[in-house]
C-alpha cells in the first residue's frame, strides 16, 4: 500500500495540470459559442469561410 | 475569516477609477451614443454594470445613487445588466455618478453593444473557469473519500486516511478560494447593505464546514466533509450557471436587435449633384443625413427613403421572412436589411430615439419592473434568512452541550439545507425565460406584470380594424351580370382603376392583377377621356366604349338596359362594399370589397373559446360590417359604431363585473382602452412603437402567435406556482430535520443544490 503514497500525489500533480490544459482551451476561446458550432454542420457554406 | 482579508488583494474594484477615464464620460461627443436628453435639464444614459450578482446588488446600487445630489432616477436591470440613470445637468454629473459605482464596487461603461458581447464573453469564460475548478476538485476529492466510506473498522490504517484527507485538502483550497468567490462576495455586499441575500446562509455554511474540516485535518480528530463541501459548491454553481445562460438566451434574442444596426455609414454629402458617398461612424449621423444604402447592407438608421425602388428585408422587426418593397416615400427601419438595389435615405431617428432601441429599451423596462409575485418571495426570502440564521444559533447553541463535536456539522447541516436560493430563484428564471421565449415570437413584453396577469384573464377584448382583420381592402365576391366575359371586365376594371390613387382602386387593380393571366391584350385608353368623381366613381373610352366604375348610383345613369334597375334594388343590400362597373346600356359587373380576416384569427377565437374564455369585439365600424366579423369568427358580444370613450367604458362595465380583461388593439386609436385594461396588447407598428403605452407588442401583427404567447404566459404561471410550492415546501420540510441532526452535511447540500436546480431546471422548460 506503500504506492499510494507515489500515487496520491501523483494524481494531485495530473489535476492541475488537467486544470492548465483547461484553462489554456478557455482562454484560446473553444467554449465561448456552446450552441453555434452544433448548427453548422447543417450550413451550406463549403468553400468559404465564415 | 480569512476570505475578508484575502478579499481586499483578490477584487479590487474593476471599475475604470483613475480620473482622466472619468473625465471622459462629460465629454459631450464620448456621450452622444449613450445619452439622451429626457426633458428639460435632465439627461438619461445607459451604462452597463460589471460585478451585478444578485438582486441586492439592484437596491444597493439604486438605493445609494438616488442619495446623491441631482440624480433623479436610477433603475438597474438585472437581465441585462444595464443601468438607466437620470440626473439634472445642473447638480451633478455623469463622472461623479460613475466614480460612486466605483466606490461601491461596480464598474460601470457605456451600454453600447460591442462592450456587452465582451463583458458577457469574459463573464462566461470566468462562470465555466469556476465550475471545472469545482467540478474537478469535486470528483478528484470525492475519489479520495470513498476509501473511507467503503472501508470495514480497522481496514483502513490511519496513515493512509490522513494522507487522503490533506490531498482532499489541498484540492478544496482552489474551490473555496476561487470557485465559491461569488457566494462570498454576494454574501459581503448584502451584508454592506444590510440586508441577508441567499448568498449569506451558503457563504456561512461553505465557511463553517471547510474551517472544521481543516481543524480536523490539522489536528487528527473529528470528521472531514471535503467531499460534501466541493459537491456542494459544484451544485450550486451549476444552478448559477443555467441562470446565467437563461438569462444571456434571452438577452441574445434583444441583442440581436441592437447589435444589427451597422457601424458604419455611407453619407452623401453634396446629394444630389454628386454621388459620392463618404464613410462615417453610423453614431455620428445626424437627423437629415443622406445615406447610400447599397444591396445586400443593413441600413443604418430610421430614414425615409428619397430615392430608388428596392426591397428590404425586416425579419428582425417582424419575423416575416419575405423582404418588404420600398420606394421612395416609405420608412424604413435601421438595421434592416437592403436586398435589391441601392437606395438614397434621409436620415430620421438616430441612436437611441429609433425603433430598434426602442423596442429594446420598452423590454428592459419591463425587466427591471419586478412582478409582484417575485417581490412577494423577495421579501419572504429575506426574512427567512434572518429566521434560519437565529435558529441555527440556537440549534448550535443546545448541541454544543449535548455533543460538542458535532455541533459544527449541526450548524452546517441547518445553514446549508434551509438557504432559500430556490425560493428567490423561482420565480425570475421563469419569467426571463418567458420573456426570452416570446420575444423570439415577435411579442415583446414591455410591463412586468403582463405575463401573470394574462395568464389569469378571463375576457378577451379584441379591435376589428387591423387586429382581427388585415386593414386593407380586398375582393370577397363577384358577380359578371351582363354579356361580357369575367376577363373582359378585369381588364377594364384594370385600365380604369389604374388611373386612381383610391383604396378601393388599389384593391380592384391587385385583384385583377392575380385573376388575368399574362400576356393579355392592352386596351386603347383615351387618356383624355377620363373623368374622376369623387365619392361616385370614375369614367372613361376604352376602345370606343364609355365605361364606368363606382357606386351603383353613378352607373345606373348610363346603364339604361335589360340589366338595369330590376336587378340592382334586389342586389343592392350587403354588408361590404360594393362596386359596380356599368357600359352605355347595361350593368356589367359588381364586385364586394371588403377587410378581409387574418388567416389565423378563427384558430384564435375558436381556442380562446374552447378554453373558456370570453371574447369581445369592439369596433368603430358600422353594424353589418362588425356583424360579419363576429358571424365568421363565432364571436357573440360585439360593439359597433363605439367611439374610444364608450370602448373604455364597455372594459370598465366588464371589469366591474369581475373580469380580468386582456385588450387586443392597434395601439394608435385604442389609447384609452388600452390603459383601462388589465393587461393590452398593442398590433406594433413602426413608427408608432415608441409611445405606445401597452403592456405587450405583437410586432408581426400574426394572431397565431398570440395565441401561442398566451398558451406560454399560462404556462409560465404554472411553472411559477410548481417553483414556489416547490421550494416552500422543502424550506419548510427541511427545517425540522437537520435541526435535530437527522441531515449529514451532504445529504443537506445534495438537497439544497439539488432544489435549487430542479427550480431553475423546470424554468427552462419555457424556452423551447
Amino acid at each position: 500500500m506503500d504506492i499510494l503514497y507515489l500515487l496520491i500525489p501523483l494524481s494531485l500533480v495530473l489535476v492541475f495540470l488537467i486544470g492548465v490544459v483547461f484553462w489554456f482551451a478557455l482562454r484560446s476561446g473553444q467554449f465561448d459559442d456552446l450552441e453555434g458550432p452544433a448548427f453548422k454542420v447543417l450550413m451550406d457554406d463549403d468553400g468559404k469561410k465564415r | 475569516m480569512d476570505y475578508y482579508r484575502l478579499r481586499e488583494k483578490t477584487s479590487a474594484p474593476p471599475a475604470p477609477a483613475d480620473r482622466r477615464t472619468l473625465e471622459a464620460y462629460d465629454d459631450p461627443l464620448f456621450q452622444t451614443s449613450f445619452v439622451r436628453r429626457r426633458e428639460e435639464g435632465t439627461l438619461e444614459a445607459a451604462l452597463l454594470l460589471d460585478g451585478v450578482r444578485c438582486t441586492a446588488c439592484l437596491w444597493l446600487i439604486e438605493e445609494s445613487l438616488k442619495r446623491l445630489d441631482g440624480v433623479c432616477g436610477v433603475q438597474v436591470n438585472y437581465v441585462t445588466r444595464r443601468a438607466t440613470l437620470a440626473w439634472r445637468e445642473t447638480d451633478t454629473k455623469l463622472s461623479h455618478i460613475v466614480a460612486r459605482l466605483s466606490v461601491l464596487g461596480y464598474g460601470a461603461h457605456p451600454y453600447l453593444p460591442q462592450q456587452i458581447d465582451d463583458a458577457r464573453r469574459s463573464e462566461k469564460r470566468r462562470w465555466l473557469w469556476r465550475l471545472f475548478v469545482a467540478g474537478f476538485g469535486m470528483m478528484q476529492v470525492m475519489m479520495y473519500a470513498v476509501p473511507a466510506y467503503i472501508a470495514q473498522p480497522g481496514e483502513f490504517s490511519t496513515e493512509y486516511e490522513t494522507l487522503m484527507r490533506w490531498a482532499s485538502f489541498v484540492l478544496t483550497v482552489p474551490v473555496i478560494a476561487y470557485a465559491a468567490q461569488p457566494f462570498f462576495l454576494g454574501a459581503y455586499r448584502g451584508l454592506r447593505a444590510g440586508r441577508a441575500g441567499m448568498d449569506l446562509p451558503v457563504a456561512l455554511g461553505i465557511a463553517t464546514a471547510f474551517l472544521a474540516s481543516t481543524w480536523a485535518t490539522f489536528t487528527h480528530q473529528g470528521e472531514v466533509y471535503f467531499d460534501s463541501l466541493t459537491m456542494f459548491v459544484f451544485l450550486l454553481l451549476l444552478g448559477r450557471y443555467l441562470e446565467l445562460r437563461a438569462r444571456e438566451s434571452a438577452g441574445a434574442s434583444l441583442a440581436h436587435l441592437a447589435r444589427v444596426t451597422p457601424s458604419f455609414a455611407e453619407r452623401l454629402s453634396a446629394f444630389p449633384s454628386s454621388r459620392l458617398g463618404e464613410r462615417v461612424l453610423a453614431a455620428q449621423l445626424l437627423p437629415g443625413d443622406l445615406l447610400l444604402v447599397r444591396p445586400g447592407e443593413a441600413i443604418p438608421a430610421d430614414g425615409v427613403v428619397l430615392e430608388g425602388i428596392s426591397t428590404v428585408d425586416e425579419a428582425l422587426l417582424t419575423g416575416e421572412s419575405v423582404p418588404v418593397q420600398k420606394i421612395a416615400g416609405s420608412a424604413v427601419v435601421g438595421g434592416s436589411q437592403n436586398v435589391d438595389s441601392s437606395l438614397v435615405v434621409r436620415v430620421e431617428r438616430v441612436g437611441q430615439s429609433g425603433i430598434l432601441a426602442s423596442i429594446a429599451r420598452l423590454v428592459e423596462q419591463a425587466a427591471a419592473q419586478r412582478p409582484p409575485l417575485a417581490e412577494m418571495a423577495d421579501r419572504y426570502a429575506q426574512h427567512f434568512v434572518w429566521w434560519v440564521l437565529i435558529a441555527t444559533s440556537i440549534t448550535t447553541a443546545v448541541w454544543a452541550f449535548i455533543d460538542p463535536i458535532r455541533a459544527p456539522w449541526i450548524a452546517v447541516s441547518l445553514l446549508v439545507a434551509t438557504c432559500p436560493c430556490a425560493l428567490s430563484l423561482a420565480t425570475p428564471v421563469a419569467l426571463t425565460a418567458a420573456t426570452g421565449r416570446l420575444a423570439r415570437q415577435s411579442l415583446i413584453i414591455t410591463k412586468g406584470h403582463a405575463l401573470e396577469t394574462m395568464a389569469q384573464a378571463t375576457d378577451y377584448v379584441f379591435d376589428k380594424t387591423g387586429t382581427l382583420t388585415e386593414g386593407k381592402l380586398s375582393v370577397v365576391t363577384e358577380k359578371v351580370l351582363g354579356t361580357h366575359t369575367r376577363e373582359h371586365c378585369l381588364a377594364v376594371i384594370h385600365t380604369l382603376e389604374n388611373l386612381s390613387e383610391h383604396p378601393i382602386a388599389k384593391a380592384l387593380c391587385a385583384h385583377a392583377n392575380a385573376s388575368l393571366r399574362t400576356p393579355r391584350r392592352m386596351m386603347s385608353l383615351q387618356t383624355d377621356s377620363c373623368r374622376n368623381i369623387p365619392g361616385a366613381g370614375i369614367q372613361a373610352i376604352i376602345d370606343g366604349c364609355t365605361y364606368r366604375v363606382g357606386t351603383l348610383a353613378y352607373c345606373a345613369e348610363i346603364a339604361r338596359g335589360p340589366f338595369g334597375l330590376a336587378i340592382s334594388t334586389e342586389l343592392s343590400v350587403s354588408p361590404y362594399t360594393r362596386v359596380w362597373l356599368a357600359t352605355n346600356d347595361a350593368l356589367l359587373a359588381f364586385y364586394d370589397l371588403s377587410d378581409c380576416m387574418k388567416p389565423d384569427a378563427r384558430a384564435l377565437i375558436g381556442s380562446l373559446h374552447a378554453a373558456g374564455k370570453n371574447t369581445h369585439l369592439l369596433s368603430g365600424d358600422g353594424v353589418g360590417v362588425v356583424m360579419e366579423v363576429a358571424r365568421c369568427l363565432g364571436m357573440q358580444n360585439i360593439r359597433a359604431t363605439a367611439t374610444p370613450e364608450e370602448k373604455r367604458l364597455y372594459v370598465l362595465a366588464l371589469q366591474r363585473a369581475g373580469a380580468k380583461v386582456v385588450m387586443v388593439g392597434d395601439g394608435v386609436n385604442d389609447a384609452p382602452v388600452l390603459a383601462q385594461a388589465d393587461v393590452s396588447i398593442a398590433m406594433g407598428s413602426g413608427a408608432t412603437l415608441a409611445q405606445t403605452r401597452a403592456d405587450a407588442v405583437l410586432l408581426n401583427g400574426r394572431l397565431a402567435d398570440l395565441q401561442s404567447a398566451i398558451s406560454v404566459s399560462r404556462s409560465t404561471r404554472r411553472i411559477i406556482h410548481q417553483n414556489l410550492f416547490w421550494s416552500f415546501g422543502y424550506n419548510l420540510a427541511v427545517i425540522p430535520l437537520a435541526a435535530m441532526g437527522m441531515l449529514n452535511p451532504w445529504i443537506a447540500g445534495v438537497g439544497m443544490s439539488v432544489s435549487s436546480l430542479l427550480v431553475v431546471l423546470n424554468a427552462l422548460r419555457l424556452r423551447a
